[in-house]
């Protein structure tokens, strides 16, 4: 009790675990315990050969953290600013550092843009996007998506049924921003 | 190749991608032999983490041969089967030199808060993903190690996130003897802190969570009792009465931004956006806890802010402890106890999912179907 002296009893001595638990105790002494004492300077640098490492061309122009100095030595070159959406992070990582909600706003603004963009995108690559294969919702059928769920105690089926809404949100957007590009067309053909 | 590709939240596809190719001279291309998906992978799924772009391959956890060296590389050859860690680190800067591995400052352009991870949108540095047959593994001199002869492939791809984390998850816990431990969560990370906190001595672990089947795994694998949150009116209420009322010495946050047990919070986070993440079993910790008790949080959560129960840490004078696991430092201890028996880590696979099938793996760990704890992705190039 929190209102005497003394901690509650265990119910089972150290002994008894010891027998019950494979490895109990092990690693008791913290000394055992990986990164102990805490951040001694690694002389050895883990199998680096350099204090500072080479640097990776920077073969078109990469965002960066306003926090940083400068582009760090290497970095990632997957997916590359491209469209609307990549305009939007352009300004997230010029105008606004990590410490500014803006920052990270803008980059989840642009996350939805960049879906939108795609599945316009693909329809006109004529590679549409495919909400039942890309969901991977045929696993209900065959990974007991009903049994999974009925009679059981989880916490997470009452919000389970919004996920269709924002599977759709997209392609609901990406199908009004072609029709309205598809009006604009039109509208700009007749003046 | 064929690789996984983000088509937007709770979308997924396999494309061919051009082969990954050497862009420093300390770079490996490894052909990956072995995957999985990680429940971090599910913010990303699910469309919470800021700068995950359509396109982007996800996949941190990894083994595989490496296919091609970059030219200043030493310690690896074409042909050597590696382990990867999760984290992409130099080992030379302020922080890899102290082995904060998770926090090298010279990998990740996006942002300076945190370090780069394989496939973990281009907040977390902008690189593709090992959920592909090739991946790029920068600074091969440093990262990945040679998977030891005696170890299986499938603990080998525990040991590149799970394991490690769910045992730093104990050990920032700073368990002493007989200490009482409180594990929210009963995924892999879950079980792997529960199992680890009775290597570092705990007195007594519980694990909660809303799954019936995790918790079932918490008790046959990790030793733990276990308690559904969704049977209880107040699960913090039910922790004090368990605790003679003093509450827990060590609590582990092992689920992070997706947490359920609080509908508000769940859908301003995990659907809306609102939130970095829903702190629910966080502040569930903070409740729960004794005074001056310590809380470790294992669970991801994103850059945005949470809103956390602060003024009660402050006022029960809490210690709490947090960061990415730097895994390669965690791999020499961690390999003793694989080798000795204490830890069996494939022990918690439970599905093993070809590339080709990957959108049905994200589905069905994200709905939590068919009884799914961790799945493996197998790569039709493997």
């Amino acid at each position: 009790m929190p209102y005497t002296p003394h901690k509650p009893p265990l119910a089972e001595t150290t002994e008894q675990l010891r027998a019950r638990i494979p490895g109990w105790g092990a690693d008791l002494d913290p000394q055992d315990r990986p990164s102990t004492p805490k951040l001694d300077l690694r002389e050895d640098l883990t199998g680096a050969h350099w204090e500072f490492p080479e640097r990776q061309p920077e073969s078109r122009p990469r965002e960066r953290s306003l926090e940083h100095a400068f582009l760090t030595p290497v970095f990632g070159t997957a997916q590359p600013t491209r469209g609307l959406s990549g305009a939007i992070r352009k300004v997230a990582y010029e105008r606004y550092s990590e410490a500014r909600a803006a920052h990270w706003l803008l980059l989840i603004a642009a996350d939805r843009v960049d879906a939108v963009e795609a599945h316009v995108g693909s329809l006109a690559r004529l590679r549409p996007d495919n909400p039942v294969t890309e969901t991977g919702v045929q696993a209900e059928l065959t990974h007991r998506g009903l049994s999974s769920r009925l009679g059981r105690k989880r916490a997470d089926v009452h919000h389970q049924a919004l996920d269709p809404f924002l599977v759709a949100g997209p392609f609901i957007a990406a199908a009004g921003a072609a029709v309205a590009a598809r009006s604009l067309i039109r509208g700009a053909g007749r003046d | 190749m064929r690789a996984m590709t983000y088509r937007g939240p709770y979308k997924v596809r396999v494309e061919d991608k051009d082969l990954p190719s050497i862009e420093h001279p300390n770079d490996a291309i490894v052909r990956v032999t072995m995957g999985a998906i990680c429940g971090s992978d599910l913010h990303l799924y699910h469309g919470l983490m800021p700068d995950t772009r359509v396109g982007h391959t996800f996949g941190h956890e990894f083994i595989g041969v490496v296919h091609e060296v970059g030219g200043s590389v030493r310690n690896l050859q074409v042909g050597d089967r590696v382990m990867v860690p999760f984290n992409i680190f130099c080992g030379s800067c302020f922080y890899c030199a102290r082995g904060l591995y998770s926090n090298c400052h010279n990998v990740n352009a996006n942002a300076t808060a945190v370090g780069a991870i394989y496939g973990y949108s281009h907040t977390a540095g902008g690189y593709d993903g090992g959920q592909a047959e090739y991946v790029r593994v920068p600074f091969a001199d440093v990262g990945p190690v040679l998977i030891p002869e005696w170890m299986d492939d499938e603990d080998a791809v525990m040991l590149t996130d799970a394991l490690p984390t769910g045992y730093f998850g104990a050990q920032l816990g700073d368990i002493a003897e007989g200490d009482t431990v409180l594990v929210f969560g009963a995924g892999p990370v879950g079980l792997f802190a529960a199992k680890s906190a009775w290597l570092m001595g705990a007195g007594r672990v519980v694990v909660v969570d809303h799954l019936d089947y995790r918790l079932d795994k918490a008790r046959e694998f990790a030793h733990a009792e276990t308690f559904n949150f969704v049977e209880y009116d107040d699960i913090v209420v039910e922790m004090k009465k368990q605790t003679d009322h003093l509450g827990f010495d060590v609590a582990i946050d092992a689920v992070g931004a997706e947490a359920d047990g609080n509908l508000l919070m769940h859908v301003t986070s995990a659907k809306l956006k609102m939130q970095g993440g829903s702190p629910v079993a966080l502040n569930w910790a903070i409740d729960s806890v004794r005074k001056g008790a310590t809380i470790s949080v294992m669970g991801a959560y994103g850059p945005l802010f949470s809103a956390v129960k602060f003024g009660d840490a402050v006022n029960k004078g809490l210690t709490l402890r947090m960061n990415q696991c730097p895994v390669k430092r965690q791999w020499p201890r961690l390999f003793e106890h694989v080798q000795s028996g204490y830890l069996k880590p494939s022990d918690i696979i439970t599905h093993r999912i070809p590339l080709e099938h990957i959108a049905e793996g994200y589905h069905l760990f994200s709905a939590k179907l068919d009884g799914c704890i961790k799945p493996l992705i197998l790569p039709s190039a493997a």
